[in-house]
């Protein structure tokens, strides 16, 4: 690679679920959280939802992603990106992917089969992932094994609780998350990119 | 949640008052190359000293004056989608105005050190 690297590091951590799963409220808890907005073609963005019949290349929808920076040190930052919830927004995901240093996939045990194309996609890119149960005050509090086998995982992803309010459940699911990407690079050099 | 609530007269469903087409001049397409999300963008020249540069321009020469800022912080700071922002960056860049540094990747890091660094620094927080 050529590029001068300024001794400045950010580090991409990706937050991916299904829509209301508490994204939102988990980026919030450790960072300032501020919308990023991207505007998408919606003969993309739109397929299988709009018709675009007839205005093909003229309409853009703007897509909101929640965004949210720890600065660690003056020269080491962590980036959070929650994905977009809706499954149409999927072609996304791939520039958010590109590079990151892991993925948190935060599922309701309600809803468990709402985290399955999250999980399908960083198995299949090869992104270091965690799953974490949010625990909602209603949820039943289920085992993290059974969790693991009902999503088919593979052995060695983490599978915690957290509560996405608290601070210092989402810094646990970070630290979790970021010594479970360690270990992943180095025993897999080869990290899948386009 | 959001965090950015600026007031203004107009709301969102007012549409842009300045359509995004006039931000850059009619280009859609940014160079794609350097501008990944976390790709850090740093000043090269002082804003004041060219009155030809766009107000949005000014804006992230100044942004990025002191340190380096990302391409991802840009876009929120300017409140501007990422397409219209790297379209910005990459005029600024054509005139050498700024300097764009790749982000380390994960399988650029060295070793353990960095991780282990990371992981202090959330303990810490």
């Amino acid at each position: 690679m050529d590029s001068a690297r300024s001794s400045f590091v950010a580090l991409k951590i990706l937050v991916a679920g299904g829509f209301g799963v508490g994204k939102t409220t988990l980026v919030g808890a450790v960072s300032e959280i501020r919308p990023l907005r991207t505007e998408e073609a919606m003969t993309t963005a739109g397929v299988g939802v709009d018709s675009t019949e007839g205005v093909e290349g003229k309409s853009t929808t703007t897509v909101a992603m929640d965004f949210g920076r720890i600065s660690l040190r003056e020269d080491l930052a962590l980036y959070l990106f929650g994905t977009p919830g809706q499954d149409r927004f999927w072609f996304l995901w791939d520039e958010l992917a590109q590079g990151a240093l892991g993925a948190i996939v935060l599922a309701d045990t309600r809803r468990l089969a709402d985290c399955f194309p999250a999980v399908d996609y960083f198995e299949r890119r090869g992104v270091p992932f965690l799953v974490a149960l949010n625990n909602f005050d209603e949820a039943r509090r289920f085992d993290p094994g059974s969790v693991a086998a009902a999503l088919d995982l593979d052995p060695g992803t983490p599978v915690i609780s957290c509560d996405a309010r608290e601070r210092a459940s989402v810094k646990e699911v970070l630290i979790t998350l970021v010594e479970h990407a360690g270990r992943r690079h180095a025993t897999r050099p080869a990290v899948v990119t386009h | 949640m959001r965090m950015n609530d600026r007031p203004s007269w107009y709301d969102e469903q007012a549409g842009p008052l300045v359509r995004l087409y006039a931000l850059t001049r009619g280009r859609a397409r940014p160079s794609p190359v350097l501008l990944d999300l976390l790709s850090l963008v740093t000043a090269e020249n002082d804003p004041a000293r060219d009155p030809m540069l766009s107000p949005e321009q000014a804006a992230v020469l100044t942004l990025c004056r002191i340190r380096p800022r990302s391409v991802a912080d840009l876009a929120a700071d300017l409140d501007l989608p990422l397409g219209v922002t790297r379209v910005i960056l990459t005029d600024l860049l054509d005139y050498g105005h700024i300097r764009v540094t790749r982000p380390v990747r994960p399988v650029d890091i060295p070793d353990e050190r960095l991780l282990q660094e990371v992981i202090d620094g959330l303990r810490a927080l």
